[in-house]
């Protein structure tokens, strides 16, 4: 059997510099994946190239064992229909110009999905911890913690099986992050969503994820259990992501 | 060094009677002494920046500003170019949360490092010779020739360091400086900020949602909720102070163990 979203090979070059460079992974249903590294390792490269956004110069992206490629947006409307995405910045993400229940739906009526999307929407509102007559409102209305709900919820509409996450919580402090993790940690839990989060936040990925890709000029130079990986690390990139985080600990236990 | 008295920031047509949520910041008062290091920490909206804006005279217009800010025995809150002029970048200056905007995107690194230097009537080639040894200082030794698109963002950070350090301010006023970062290069300019500030050298405001990297830098923590100043003491202290226990929590929770 086919794993849910499988990349092989992926390389992306940009002129004379290569980004991603013979990347792979695996992904089953319910599967939590990690994927961090320095500033230009490759992360958000991986994340667009994952997301049928971007076409590598070698190597495949499958869901399901079907081949995906950038295409039209009708092309690619099964794709859309399963694998979803989480921006990084919650602020700039909702056209201010279009109520957040629009907004919310607006996945699934470019993706023809059948139902009643008001009541969808409500539902969705509720999951991520918002008020259903949020709707109404406008984004501007929301702090940047309650549009990262928005934006997760807006990504759940069409019920993806796979959520691509680039840095979905780095924007956010520490109490919404918080929040936002333990959200994406129960949604993933009760439904049976797989996720690929982008992260350079160790504690983030330490909280949500079960396996980690460490990306170093493009390249995995880790890959396995977060327990394995962030106990023992391997590689001096991985050593450096650890030693990096400053932490509470040295002032008050 | 400075002294904050009952400083506030309202939006327009907020007087004394109306509802204090219009108020951003709200009767603050503090002092931070010459070489001191003190952070200002506060979830999103708490009050963090426009405080900050408030004692550099950033203040946005349309945005009423009450109260007192002293800056070297100078009232600075309502004062114009003629007070700020012998203060800003000598007395205070500022390391913005976006390296990006910070610089002058069709200006030469050394050029825009070397402007305030000139600005005072040093020679070129002296000024030419102290921005490179500033941007040695900053780990940026002989990039004057670069435009800030050629630099990464950590390195773009550094140079608005080197720019804020120019001067060589007495107050050094960082806005969240590593937030933009990746943690690695977070590390190297918070090691930056720990050498160019402390007793003996400037003294540090540093503004951060990230309670660890205050802790890292600072001896004393400022905390803003709803733009009033809550806490203020050693850091040790206020991180034990149950009103920031929800903070410490979250912290913790996302903190990494090994």
């Amino acid at each position: 059997m086919s794993p849910l979203l499988e990349a092989r090979g992926l390389t992306r070059r940009y002129r004379d510099l290569t980004a991603l460079d013979d990347v792979s992974l695996q992904l089953g249903a319910g599967q939590r994946v990690a994927v961090v590294g320095e500033s230009g390792s490759g992360k958000s490269t991986l994340a667009r190239l994952l997301l049928a956004l971007d076409t590598p110069d070698a190597g495949t992206v499958a869901l399901d064992g079907h081949p995906v490629h950038p295409g039209s947006a009708r092309s690619l409307r099964w794709f859309r229909r399963r694998v979803q995405t989480v921006p990084q910045d919650p602020g700039r993400s909702f056209n201010p110009r279009m109520r957040v229940g629009q907004a919310v739906a607006e996945p699934l009526a470019c993706l023809q999905v059948h139902g009643d999307h008001s009541a969808r929407v409500a539902e969705l509102l509720v999951a991520v911890g918002l008020e259903p007559d949020a709707a109404q409102r406008w984004p501007h209305e929301f702090s940047g913690g309650q549009r990262q709900r928005l934006a997760i919820a807006r990504a759940l509409a069409p019920r993806p099986d796979v959520l691509v996450a680039d840095e979905p919580v780095s924007a956010l402090d520490v109490v919404v992050r918080l929040q936002v993790v333990e959200l994406l940690a129960q949604l993933s839990a009760a439904e049976g969503l797989a996720l690929v989060v982008v992260s350079h936040d160790l504690g983030v990925v330490q909280h949500l994820c079960e396996r980690v890709l460490v990306l170093d000029g493009g390249r995995v130079v880790e890959h396995g259990p977060v327990p394995q990986v962030l106990g023992t690390p391997a590689h001096p990139v991985t050593a450096r992501l650890l030693d990096a985080v400053p932490t509470l600990a040295a002032v008050a236990p | 060094m400075l002294r904050v008295h009952d400083l506030s920031v309202a939006l327009p047509g907020a007087g004394s009677a109306a509802p204090s949520g219009r108020r951003l910041v709200d009767g603050v008062s503090f002092d931070v002494s010459a070489g001191e290091r003190v952070g200002v920490v506060g979830a999103s909206g708490a009050g963090k920046s426009q405080l900050v804006a408030a004692l550099l005279g950033l203040t946005a217009p349309g945005l009423e500003v009450g109260g007192s800010v002293r800056v070297e025995g100078a009232e600075v809150v309502g004062a114009g170019p003629a007070v700020w002029r012998p203060l800003r970048g000598s007395a205070t200056a500022l390391v913005a949360q976006d390296p990006g905007t910070a610089l002058d995107p069709l200006s030469r690194v050394g050029r825009q490092v070397a402007l305030p230097l000139r600005a005072r009537g040093v020679t070129r080639r002296e000024a030419g010779r102290r921005t490179e040894a500033l941007l040695a200082e900053v780990g940026m030794p002989g990039t004057a020739r670069r435009f800030p698109s050629q630099l990464s963002g950590g390195q773009r950070q550094r140079v608005a360091l080197a720019l804020a350090l120019v001067g060589a301010p007495r107050l050094l006023v960082a806005d969240e400086p590593t937030s933009a970062l990746d943690p690695t290069v977070q590390a190297g300019v918070l090691d930056l900020l720990d050498r160019v500030t402390g007793p003996g050298r400037a003294a540090l405001l540093l503004v951060t949602h990230d309670l660890a990297v205050a802790a890292r830098l600072c001896s004393r923590l400022l905390v803003l909720d709803a733009g009033r100043l809550v806490a203020d003491g050693p850091v040790a202290e206020v991180l034990a102070d149950p009103l920031l226990a929800d903070v410490v929590a979250a912290s913790r929770a996302l903190a990494v163990t090994r």
